[in-house]
Parts: C-alpha cells; structure tokens; sequence
C-alpha cells in the first residue's frame, strides 16, 4: 500500500520583550538560577498578573505578517496542572479566543511553491526549568523562565513530508527573526517545535491518529524525527498494529522516537478563563500603530530587489532570505555608494547601479564561500564595508574581476577586519591591473611573437584563435593587464 | 478611648491628649488580656505595631499626619504584610512571612496607620463561621458560645470586643456584610475592582473584594478614603478619579427610594431578625426615604451559582500550594506525585478540599458546559435583576444574614446550612455591587444588621445613608458585656 504523511506544527516563539509577559521581571537569558524570578514568577501568595502590552504587539506583528485576522478581542485562560516548573499550578494561555487567528505562510520544497495554512497563534507564559543535576540529592528548579512570553503557532495538517515540515519551519523560523519579534535561538530554546505526524493510505481523506514529537531544538533533528516516527508507524500499520495517541520524544543518540505519555495519561487541563485578566482588547489604532513601525517582508522586499536592481529571481530570493543577508547586502551597497558617488546624478541612481553589482556579489561570490564553509552570513569572515572596498575597486577598474575574486579568497583567510582591507593587499602584492597602453602593447607583441601558429589559425579565419590570444596576454600580465585594452591592441595589431 | 470614632481618635492624637504609641500600647494590653479566649487575632507583633506608632507619632509632632495617621488597625490575615506572618487561617501558610506589602496594608502604611495584628478568618476565607480557620474558632464578644460569623469573624470579633478601632476584611460571598451583621458592626463591600486585590490572597478572583469593617458609617468612609483607589498592579482594579467618601455623609435622605426585594422577606428568615430590619425601614421612611417593593427573581440561584463558580477559581487558585516554593510541605515523601498529595492533604482543611474537589469537577471535561459554563450565564441574570431594580429605587434593602449569631459547632456538620448563611450577600458579589451592613437593633438578644445594596460605585451615597440612620439610632453604640 501506498502510505500518506501529515504532519502538523506547533511552535513555541519566545518574543523578544524586556520583560515577562505578567510581571516586570527581565527576560534576559542565561542568568544565575532564580534570579529572575520576582514574587509573580514564584506564584506568592496574592500576587497578580499584568499583561505586558509589548508581548500584545508582537503577536499583532505576527498576524500582520502572515495576513491573519488579529483577535479584537482575546480571552486569557488557565491551563491548570501540576508540575514543580509551573509555580502556580497553571499556566496563563488562551484557549478558545486567541489574539491571532487564521493566517498563512508560503514555503517552497525545491521549484514547489506550498502554502501552509496557520490555524492560529496565541499568547502564553513559559514555565520555568527543572535541573536534575544533583541538589544535594534533590531536583533544582530555576524560575527564571517562568513568565518569559510565548507566541504558540499552530498550523493546520498541511505538510506531506519531512522535508516540507522543515522547510516551513525554518521559514517560519526566518519570519519571526525578520520581524524582530524572537531571537531564533534554538540551543537557548527560543523556538522550539513540536511535531504532529500521523500516517493514511495515500488517496484517502480520514487523518490517522496522530503522534506529537515534543520539544525539537533543531532543523536537523526534526528531520529525523519525522522521518523515523513516518516509518515507524507505516511499519506499525502494515504489522497490523495499531497507532495509539501519545506523546513522543526524539532521542538524538538513537535517532529514534519513543513514547512518554499516552492519552489515557493526559491531564484534563480545566481551562476556564482567567478571573485576574480582563479580555485582551486590540484596536485599529493598535494595528495601526504596529504596521506603521513594521519592517518590509521577505516577500514585498525580494520584489523590490527584482525591479529596482534589476535581479534575477534566484538572486533576489537568496538576498531576501534572511534578515542577515538582506541587510549584509544593504549595508554593503549603501557604502558602495559611499565610496564611489562619482557620475551618478543621485543617490537612487547610484543605488540602482551599484545593488546590482553587489547583489551579484552576495549571492556568487560571498554565497559560495559561506557555502563551502557550511556557515551562516553572520560569521562571514569579510565584512559588508570590506566587500564594498573591494567592488568599489572592480568598478573603478584597479583591478579585474579575476583578481577581485582572489584577493576575496585571501580577504577570507586573513581575518582582519580593517575596512581596506582588500586595497591594502592589493598594494602590497602589486595586483593593480595594467592600463599603461605601452606596457601592454609590450606584452602583445611578445604574445605574438611566440604564438606565430596562433596568429596564422586566426587569419586563416578561426575566430577561436582571438581568445587564446588573449588568453595568453592575462596570463603573461599575471592576470593584471586590463582586458578591454588588451582585446583592443590585439585587434590592431592583428589586423 | 476604646469606643472613640476614628475622627475622635484622631482629633485625641492631634491634640496629642494621646499618642499614637500608649493609644497602640492600649490596645495591645487588650488584646494581651482577652484575645487568649476571645481569638481573633492570629499573629500579633507588639514590637512591629509599636515601631509603626513611633513613627506615626513623628508625623504627628511634625504636623504631617492624615485622618488615620497613628491609629491602630487590625488586618485581616489574608493581606500579605511585609515581615508579618501572613497565614490566611491555613495550616498551609503556618510559617509563611508575607516578603511584600498588598496594596491595601501599603495603603494604610502610606496613611501612616498602625498594624495592630493579623485577625483570625475562615481558611482561605471560606466558611461563614470562621470555624474552619486553623488557628481554632473565635469567640463572638456578644454570646462567647456564638460564632462571630465569616470569613472575617477574627476582624469582627477584635472590633466589637473593642480589640482595635476597627478592622479590614474580605467578602467574596457575604465575609464582611454577615460577620458585622453578627457582631453588630458597620461593614462595607465595594464594588468589585474599587479596592486592589494586589496582595491579597485570592480565594475567589472574581467576587472576592476588601473593605472596611467598623463602629460607624462614618468610620467606614474615612477607611474608604485610604483603601480605595486604582492600583496598576491588579488588573481588574479601576481607573477611577480618586473620591472623597465621607461627602455625602450629611445629605439628607429625604425623597430616596429604598427598594425591597419580597424575595429577601420571605422563607428562611428568622421572624426576629425580619422585625429589626422591618423596624429599621420604618426608621428610615422617617428620614423622608419612600419604600418599594421590587424582584430579583433570580436571588435563588445565587447560592448554587456560587458554589459553582467560587470552588471553580478557587481550585485553581489554591493550586500554588503545592509544597514546592513555599508553605506546608510533608516531611516524608516517596516521589513528586506523593509530596504534593500528602503535602495537600496535610496542609488545608476539610472545607477547603471540598471546594477544591468541587472546583475541579465543574472545570472537567464533560462538565465544563453544564456547571461552570451555566453558571456563568445566571451570573449575569443574576445582575440583570439588579440592573431591573435600580430602575425602581436608589438602593435596596434587606437584612444582612438570615439569623442571628448561632453557636459554635451547630452547624459544621451541615454545609449547605452554613452555606444558606449567605442568602442575602452571595447575589451582591456575584453582581460586584456594594454592600453594606449596619447595625439595626437586637433579636434574642444578639445583633441584627441591616443590608444596604447600592448600584455601581454608590458607596459614598450608601455611607450617608448608614450615616444619618446612626444620627438618629444609637445601635451601633452598643458594646457587648465583659470586654472592660
């Protein structure tokens, strides 16, 4: 039988406010234990949530960006259960009115373009940590976290595949960086997914019970995960075993998935809407106010780049695909323009111009190299003012483009972050490109001397003869002479 | 001096006929001679109240001191006070010390009042009889056999036995308004969201409600003025302009409309107790009030709608006492699961669980929608009622409790018994109008208060009213025997 995956998503976005979602204590990662833990984040007795308006326009920022519906009117409900990381026995969430509604999110699985359709997202508080190290015998527990604002996102069963499960999250992942709404810090537990799979007989309509992966902190991780639970359960099936509703965590050392609750073990949360809370009330002027101060989208800005600089599509989806790599490419343009301001009549011109070179400088050159080295644009080796030097020497023709690319290679392994960088090894390696019209005519002349089979295939009419001609002057000019003037003399000479 | 007003105690400091140091001291002595049988105060900290009244009395020498700047108050244990035991009445806040002041202690401290001690309550607030408080029973100063009523008995025991001027409390379903009712006391309930919750600790979020527990009306104001007021802290607290709530204490009454609900003078009211609030009607068409007889047709679900909805918030607001981070925890577990039932178990009492059992059955699946859900729906036809009745009157009254004080143990085998004790207050909190009660004469020898019901943020004009009954009656002057 021909099987089906669907896979679902929901994922915990920590949002990027100076303070916790009910109280006034600092979110800042990584602190002593307990530290942050003020009397709301430790539940005393009497203490009372308050709703941080900035967790508010984030979840609104959200919903902007994946044209949902923003709730006008939320509701906060406890989740009540027992745990020792949870302090007061409940967690503030939204049940059944969340502050964003249906949206979606456009992901591409090689030339496949799929919209994945969100169900919702709401606002939650994070529970604390339980540290099993040894506490003189005991569990520690850190409050830290506790009350750290979370935006759940939850997809409905769109996904097929693995890999489709992947490409959505890290989509998302790219999304909720982009609009500054999370740091994206998957190791420190920013963004954490949790992963619905069930299986069917492919053709079929009725979903397969579903199985949740919990708590995967990383790409690479998820992929296995679905990969190991979809053949688990087909095996399952075809056994003539059945799939029971559970809870599963992924093991990393095993590569495999293995049951930690089932359904019969659930916890019946009681939801009930929150007493200490009023309904969450958003306003046009709300919306208004967190669309004016939002940044341009992926989408819109990839367009933009097409159209204005005059990029290819490929190029533009690369430069827009992360924050990090559209402003690398925009601060690298902007100081293009900086250095070179010459001929343009204005700045827009010049920015028109020069994106189209730096743009095929990000995604070629810088691309390829963060490629080869398996990193990512924030731990590029050159800096976006080094890269601009460096084409800023290209255009005012010091060097070619053969040598900009070496002197790129050696930029990368030097590390060194002087700003002029690239003209400072050009200097010192004499690689300024030879534009003297005597010195190359030098060098022609004794190109054609020893290549006399040459210079007869060319008048014999072999066109091809032309470039190994020139050929043989950049290689005699060490790759220093000037192209242009070198296709030039030879013309002449040959004539 | 123990049966001076607020105003008169003030004025007696001002004068500096007393400092504010003997005046506390005075107290203190009281408390020190009669509390052991009486028991109405859970914690008392002489040297604390005494440090507050050094200082009040510096404000006073320097000429700085407000309207209750020196005066001695009694606070109801469940505001968390900074470095005070704060117990809620439960064995499971034994040797907890409050590291936070709540908005309405902060309030009198900023007020420079004195806290003279932590008053005796039902646990968690929950019970009519303060019979359900860990730290044992207390006394009602009128007929020592007699419950003072609850949950803020210890408050009402502690100013009718004269153990302070006057007190704080809660009323989440009647632990002010039946308790002043039944030690003959004047005890307000504002309006839901008038008074912060910050600080107090949460039995019912969404009824529960601080307020003054006092000798007069007038006290009640003037108690109101420092108590009230928008707190940032709790966000079910109002943004209200700041009021003045002793300014309509001299209005006269004249043309008021005082409604009557026939729901209120019918079965379950004892004939003694109908004949004061009768009398105390009569009283005020003397003043030149009218009387009308109005319906709230849906006073009798208020009980069950209760019991729904209290026990719903309070399972889940009792669900921090789990042994973890504070409070009682067992001293021999096996594992987590163990350590939380046995530290549960251990730490709160026999009418706390019940409620915690019967919050967690309306919450559960499958339940949801027949109790909690339901109930949630009469809540607001309940409040419709009122809405109806304001249409037809200014206020409404009624009597307070259904009885007068019973005795010890008469009913702590029959829950719904005690719990009918709230007839006539649960409907209030369930609409977050005020409510007040004032003493109204005697039956069977034991106090009768009267309820005054007011529409939204009518507390001021409700004072008055109590106010100007107390200028022409004097049952609010009675004190009971042997507190000398």
């Amino acid at each position: 039988m021909q099987w089906e995956v669907v896979i679902g998503l929901e994922t915990h976005t920590q949002l990027q406010t100076r303070t916790k979602i009910f109280s006034g204590a600092s979110t800042a990662f990584g602190s002593e234990p307990n530290t942050q833990a003020d009397a709301v984040s430790i539940a005393l007795p009497g203490v009372l949530p308050v709703l941080n308006r900035e967790a508010v326009q984030c979840a609104i920022r959200f919903g902007l960006a994946i044209d949902a519906e923003i709730g006008r009117r939320s509701v906060f409900a406890r989740k009540n259960y027992f745990y020792p990381d949870l302090p007061k026995g409940y967690q503030i969430s939204q049940y059944e009115l969340p502050v964003v509604g249906k949206g979606k999110l456009t992901i591409q699985v090689g030339d496949t373009e799929k919209t994945i359709n969100i169900t919702r997202a709401h606002l939650e508080e994070d529970a604390g940590k339980s540290l099993h190290g040894d506490f003189h015998g005991m569990s520690g527990i850190d409050l830290n976290r506790a009350g750290t604002p979370l935006l759940e996102i939850v997809t409905e069963p769109d996904m097929r595949s693995a890999a489709e499960a992947v490409a959505y999250a890290k989509k998302l992942h790219e999304l909720v960086q982009w609009i500054g709404i999370c740091d994206g810090n998957m190791q420190e537990g920013s963004f954490r997914c949790d992963v619905n799979v069930s299986v069917r007989p492919k053709g079929t309509d009725k979903l397969g019970t579903r199985r949740e992966i919990k708590n995967l902190n990383s790409f690479r991780f998820m992929q296995q995960a679905i990969e190991y639970e979809t053949r688990w359960q087909i095996e399952t099936l075809e056994d003539g075993g059945t799939i029971h509703q559970a809870t599963v965590l992924f093991d990393p050392d095993t590569g495999e998935t293995r049951a930690m609750r089932s359904k019969e073990e659930a916890n019946d949360y009681r939801y009930f809407p929150d007493p200490d809370l009023l309904p969450l009330v958003i306003s046009e002027a709300d919306i208004a106010a967190v669309k004016a101060g939002m940044p341009e989208l992926p989408e819109a800005m990839k367009e933009r780049f097409k159209n204005e600089y005059t990029l290819s599509d490929y190029e533009a989806d690369y430069l827009t695909s992360s924050k990090a790599i559209s402003n690398y490419f925009i601060s690298a343009t902007e100081r293009l323009v900086e250095i070179n301001p010459a001929k343009w009549g204005s700045r827009f011109e010049a920015l028109r111009y020069y994106g189209k070179i730096i743009g095929n400088g990000v995604s070629g050159l810088l691309a390829s190299q963060l490629n080869r080295d398996g990193i990512e644009i924030e731990d590029a080796l050159v800096s976006p003012s080094q890269f601009a030097e460096l084409h800023a020497l290209l255009i005012q023709e010091v060097i070619s483009s053969k040598i900009a690319r070496d002197v790129f290679s050696q930029m990368w392994s030097a590390n060194d972050s002087d700003d002029y960088l690239a003209v400072k090894i050009v200097e010192q390696q004499g690689l300024k490109q030879v534009s003297d019209s005597g010195a190359i005519e030098a060098i022609v002349d004794e190109v054609l001397a020893a290549n006399a089979a040459m210079v007869a295939e060319y008048k014999a009419g072999k066109e091809k003869a032309f470039n190994g001609l020139v050929g043989q002057c950049m290689k005699a000019s060490k790759g220093k002479a000037n192209p242009a003037q070198v296709n030039e003399i030879l013309k002449k000479k040959l004539a | 001096m123990i049966n001076a007003s607020l105003k008169d105690l003030a004025a007696a400091l001002g004068a500096k006929q007393i400092s504010s140091v003997e005046l506390t001291q005075l107290f203190l002595d009281r408390i020190a001679r009669l509390n052991p049988d009486i028991n109405a105060y859970i914690t008392v900290d002489a040297g604390k109240s005494l440090a507050q009244a050094t200082a009040a009395d510096a404000l006073i020498a320097q000429g700085k001191a407000g309207p209750l700047t020196g005066i001695p108050f009694a606070q109801k244990d469940i505001f968390c006070a900074k470095g005070w035991r704060t117990t809620c009445g439960s064995k499971m806040l034994e040797k907890f010390t409050a590291p936070y002041d709540a908005h309405i202690i902060s309030q009198f401290n900023a007020a420079g009042a004195v806290n003279l001690g932590k008053t005796n309550m039902d646990e968690f607030a929950m019970g009519s009889s303060n019979e359900t408080s860990y730290f044992g029973k207390v006394q009602n100063p009128w007929d020592r056999a007699r419950v003072p009523g609850g949950s803020s008995g210890g408050s009402a025991a502690a100013v009718a036995a004269r153990l302070a001027p006057a007190a704080t409390g809660t009323d989440t379903g009647g632990s002010i308004r039946q308790p002043a009712s039944l030690c003959g006391l004047s005890g307000l309930k504002p309006t839901y969201g008038v008074c912060s919750r910050y600080g107090m600790i949460a039995f019912a979020s969404s009824l529960d409600q601080a307020g003054p527990m006092a000798k007069s009306a007038e006290d009640l104001a003037l108690m109101m003025n420092v108590m009230a007021g928008f707190d940032s802290r709790d966000s079910t607290s109002l943004q209200r302009d700041q009021e003045d709530y002793t300014r309509d204490l001299n209005k006269p009454l004249a043309g008021l409309r005082i409604g009557l609900p026939k729901e209120y003078f019918a079965d379950g009211l004892d004939a003694g107790v109908a004949k004061v609030v009768q009398d105390a009607i009569e009283q005020y068409r003397k003043l030149g009030a009218q009387t009308v007889e109005i319906s709230l047709p849906n006073n009798k679900l208020a009980i069950p709608v209760y019991y729904v909805l209290a026990p719903a918030e309070a399972s889940s607001n009792l669900s921090r006492y789990d042994g973890v981070r504070y409070g009682h925890r067992a001293a021999e577990y096996t594992d987590l699961l163990d350590m939380y039932c046995k530290s549960r178990a251990e730490g709160f009492g026999a009418e706390v669980k019940r409620r915690i059992m019967i919050g967690t059955y309306v919450l559960s699946a499958g339940y949801y929608d027949a109790y909690y859900l339901k109930a949630q729906q009469l809540r607001r036809l309940i409040a419709q009622d009122f809405e109806q009745a304001f249409q037809h009157c200014d206020v409404i009254m009624g009597p307070a409790a259904p009885g007068t004080a019973f005795k010890s143990g008469e009913k702590t085998d029959d829950p719904v018994a005690m719990y009918l004790e709230d007839l006539y207050t649960i409907a209030v909190n369930l609409a977050g109008l005020p409510g007040m009660s004032v003493p109204a004469g005697f039956a069977n020898g034991l106090p009768v208060g009267l309820q005054i019901i007011g529409n939204y943020f009518d507390e001021a004009c409700m004072l008055g009213i109590g106010h100007q009954y107390q200028q022409v009656t004097d049952w609010h002057t009675h004190t009971p025997k042997g507190i000398e």
